[in-house]
């Protein structure tokens, strides 16, 4: 299984050329060839959420998915949300609500709301919580998660 | 001097934390690396209980890129892990050795650990380590008979007793007895963070360094030391962000052993991150209890006596925390109430599943299920409503302080302030609790299943006996806050930024608090047992009022004016009565007391001051928890419609943190009360090892979570009047949810296990017809 693959990821608009084995998950490949922690592993496999990213817009667990499948394929995660020193609205929602505690979590829900509300801003709030339930937190209990998330789909939709 | 003006205090202000974590700049124990370094996978039993035949590692050592792995023949030299709570010498003999050495006694009980290159590679390394075991017999309940743990030593290895009065007597004078048999699954923290440890020895200095501490870094650090044979000062533990802990993480675990020693032995830094489905088998798991109580009451159901024996299903292993979740339970089970007479006898049992330690409100979350059915059975054999019954049972306001015949954690119960009744008024306001009544009963006509219960509970907080803080100012006018806490993520560098600007009357924003850092301060306690705030609060207000002394003199002196004319406000030195004049920073005072300065001559130099807070009594914080549910006549689905808790603190330092605290407290608890369980086949096989059978509530689980922050009754104990708010949003989940479904039944007494699940509603629906 030692076979690598020479691959380019594309985070955050930065290519990283990388060489993997074929099995190594794109939540191993961000983290530890690009070197981008701020994407957490929780579960391996595929029902927590914290390691959740962006690939081609759409949310997806890359613990799941192998890095050789998101090669040059546009990819976010959290590190790419500020804007230099200004926060994305869903990181300053999350910290003015209190939507974050230990912040192991954080990461794969800002991702995961931000990929939804960027494709559909106008989502109902019983939608909105339906898709914040694909995400585990052990921490806030939801409560400010929620509250944050609202409050930054309404500022998203007004920008 | 004058006194500062509170500012920051009982504010619900934005956390110090939060900007790193939410720009994925955290650094987590995965997120520490070293050149060179080597990963470790633990090879862990697959048989709940059996005698280890061989073990033989060649096959795995024959991988290229592995460059060790050992059995216990290797760490036979490495004593086993110690307790750091509520020891008893008879529970000596039942400590777990950091791999086991010649029986395994849960599946995942570590058997070898390899060490390679990469992780990948070692996890492939692990599975080529041919372990042969010859399989025993389980025992998998722990209120059945008794086997034996090895060597002829029993599994029921001690018995907690505890109570004061005749309890024989009270029962024969009663006018009536209640008794019930009760039992707690097992469930247990899960933080979204699994564990992970790096080790790493420096040679040249002869230090060895641990990353991924938690919880209590200090107590590690002096253990990890007596283990390896080294002087505690040649240790340093180093805690980064940590992704939850309520109460299982940060406890020594044999894995923390093995990457210290086997850094220094292989002289190249040592990672491990643990896996989920490792965490399910092998982090503290918690709670498991069945408790067989009764009360003696009188005729208007006032309690005359309780008298509980319980039995406590420890798993494999008596790990750090001793005997503390029963001793607690055993300890805390009176609550709020008035128990003249009281005996509690808690078997201690060892069975062959994951070893056992606390979870956020050990022992209370399980007493106050087991005395809150009991109250609601008092009630339904008086034919008296619940609420009035534990009214009558309240201790009042004019009897506190109240001293209980009882002790736990080294301390005596004093409950030390708390005005129970009122708050018990505010929890039913908060629901408009007649007005509910009457709104279920007209819904429980139209043929809804549709239930409401009350729960009480008394909770403990502010465990010393000790915390120090230093907190230096710099020549920038920048102040460092050290403590020996330690952070969890429940927000310590906030609270204590907010005391301490405060009392010193500095920016929030200019103080910077370090915490979990063994090289930084010489002791330190950590994070448990909701203490954090009230004991290293109460530090730092000592010793930010010490260090604003010393500005203030060091000033009076500078500006040729004497010290109780000014005042600090927001960094400046300035005139007290406001009168316009020369003001002074505080990067000022520094530089005049700078090593070497000029203006020294015989002052000590440096700006800091330390402090220290001692209290030999835990503050006790109390709360009332409110539930509504309505039941699925098909499904049997337990559905919470509302839930609510009143909690009184003392003083909420943020009540902002506070709600959060206990809003994530009930999520914790709604887990433990529907849906959260450890299962284990005939075998010891464990059945939830991943989240897909582990269930979690997710954000449609949790209910909107009202919350009520009273502070009625502060501490006379620290002079902010701090109790802690870590546990109380958990305590007494399994308590009101189960009263509610029981009033949604109809049927007093329905309820007798956590968690219930909907083919349990389903059976007692099908049993009505």
């Amino acid at each position: 299984m030692t076979d690598k693959t020479d691959i380019t990821l594309n985070i955050n608009g930065r290519d990283h050329a990388i060489s993997v084995e074929s099995r190594r998950t794109l939540a191993d490949a961000i983290r530890e060839e690009c070197g981008q922690t701020g994407t957490h592993i929780g579960c391996e496999h595929g029902v927590c959420g914290a390691c959740t990213v962006l690939v081609n817009g759409e949310p997806v667990r890359s613990c799941l998915m192998f890095a050789q499948q998101a090669a040059g394929k546009p990819i976010r995660t959290v590190e790419g949300l500020a804007n230099g020193d200004e926060m994305h609205p869903m990181q300053r929602a999350f910290m003015e609500n209190h939507g974050l505690q230990c912040g192991f979590c954080t990461p794969g829900f800002l991702m995961l709301a931000v990929g939804v509300l960027e494709k559909e801003p106008d989502i109902t709030d019983e939608d909105l919580v339906d898709v914040l339930s694909s995400n585990l937190c052990r921490c806030t209990g939801y409560q400010n998660i929620i509250k944050a998330v609202r409050a930054a789909a309404i500022e998203m939709r007004q920008s | 001097m004058s006194v500062a003006r509170p500012k920051l205090v009982g504010q619900s202000i934005v956390r110090k934390e939060d900007g790193p974590l939410l720009r994925g700049q955290g650094r987590f124990a995965a997120d520490v690396n070293f050149p060179n370094q080597l990963h470790m996978r633990v090879v862990r039993s697959t048989y709940a209980h059996g005698n280890i035949v061989s073990v033989d590692l060649a096959p795995a050592l024959a991988i290229p890129g592995v460059h060790a792995a050992w059995a216990f023949a290797d760490v036979a030299d490495i004593p086993p892990i110690d307790f750091r709570l509520t020891k008893l010498e008879q529970l000596a003999a039942y400590r777990q050795t950091i791999l086991a050495k010649d029986r395994v006694r849960y599946v995942g009980d570590p058997v070898a650990v390899v060490f390679a290159d990469d992780p990948y590679l070692a996890e492939d390394a692990a599975e080529h380590v041919v372990v042969e075991i010859e399989e025993l017999p389980v025992i998998l309940h722990a209120d059945g008979e008794t086997g034996e743990f090895r060597d002829g030593l029993s599994t029921e290895p001690a018995i907690i007793r505890k109570g004061y009065g005749d309890v024989d007597a009270a029962f024969a004078n009663a006018h009536a007895t209640v008794s019930l048999s009760l039992s707690i699954g097992r469930h247990s923290g899960v933080p979204m963070e699994t564990r992970g440890a790096v080790g790493r020895y420096i040679a040249d200095t002869d230090m060895l360094e641990m990353y991924g501490a938690a919880k209590v870094p200090h107590w590690n650090r002096d253990q990890i030391a007596k283990m390896l044979g080294r002087p505690p000062a040649s240790v340093n533990l180093f805690e980064g962000h940590v992704g939850g802990g309520f109460g299982v993480r940060g406890e020594l675990y044999p894995e923390d052993v093995l990457v210290c020693l086997a850094a220094m032995r292989l002289g190249r830094p040592v990672k491990w991150i643990e896996d989920r489905r490792e965490h399910f088998i092998a982090t503290n798991h918690s709670r498991q209890q069945t408790h067989h109580i009764r009360a003696a009451i009188d005729r208007d159901g006032c309690i005359l006596a309780i008298d509980d024996e319980f039995f406590h299903d420890q798993g494999g292993y008596m790990r750090t925390h001793a005997a503390t979740v029963p001793d607690l339970a055993a300890a805390m089970l009176p609550g709020p109430y008035r128990v003249p007479v009281y005996r509690a006898v808690g078997h201690i049992r060892l069975t062959n599943k994951t070893p056992g330690g606390t979870y956020r409100a050990p022992g209370r979350y399980e007493s106050t299920f087991v005395r809150e059915r009991l109250l609601d059975a008092i009630a339904a054999e008086t034919g008296v409503d619940g609420v009035e019954i534990r009214r009558r049972n309240l201790i009042d306001k004019s009897e506190m302080p109240v001293t209980r015949a009882l002790e736990t954690l080294g301390t005596d119960i004093v409950l030390d302030s708390g005005d129970y009744v009122r708050l018990l008024d505010k929890a039913l306001d908060g629901v408009s609790w007649t007005a509910l009544q009457a709104q279920l009963k007209q819904r429980r006509q139209a043929g809804e299943l549709v239930g409401a219960g009350v729960a009480m509970f008394v909770e403990k907080s502010g465990l010393g006996p000790f915390d120090d803080v230093r907190i230096t100012i710099n020549t920038k006018g920048l102040v460092e806050v050290v403590t020996g806490a330690a952070s969890v993520g429940q927000g310590v560098e906030t609270v204590i930024a907010q005391i301490c600007a405060d009392t010193l009357g500095v920016g929030y924003d200019s103080i910077n608090v370090i915490h979990g850092q063994t090289d930084r301060i010489g002791r330190g306690l950590g994070a448990f047992a909701s203490r954090v705030t009230v004991m290293t609060g109460e530090a730092t207000r000592l010793a930010a009022a010490k260090l604003r002394d010393k500005v203030l003199a060091t000033a009076a002196g500078l500006m040729q004016l004497p010290a109780d004319s000014l005042d600090i406000v927001n960094g400046e030195i300035v005139r007290s009565d406001s009168s316009a004049g020369p003001s002074m920073g505080l990067a000022e005072i520094a530089t005049a007391l700078a090593p070497g300065a000029k203006f020294l001559g015989e002052r000590e130099p440096s700006l800091f001051a330390e402090a220290s807070f001692e209290s030999r009594h835990m503050t006790y914080p109390y709360g009332a928890h409110v539930a509504v549910v309505r039941l699925a006549r098909d499904t049997g689905a337990i559905d919470i419609e509302r839930y609510l808790v009143a909690y009184d603190v003392g003083k909420a330092v943020n009540p902002m943190l506070v709600e959060g605290q206990i809003v994530g407290g009930v999520a914790q608890g709604i887990g433990g009360a529907l849906y959260e369980e450890f299962t284990y086949d005939d075998r010891g096989e464990p059945l939830s090892v991943t989240f897909a059978d582990y269930l979690m509530p997710t954000a449609r689980e949790v209910p909107h979570v009202d919350v009520i922050i009273s502070e009625d009754a502060p501490s006379p104990l620290n002079p902010m009047g701090l109790k802690g708010a870590g546990e109380g949003g958990t305590n007494a989940v399994g308590a009101a949810i189960a009263a509610a479904i029981d009033d949604a039944l109809g049927q007093p007494g329905a309820i007798t296990q956590l968690p219930v699940s909907p083919q349990m509603i389903k059976a007692i629906l099908k049993n009505n017809l």
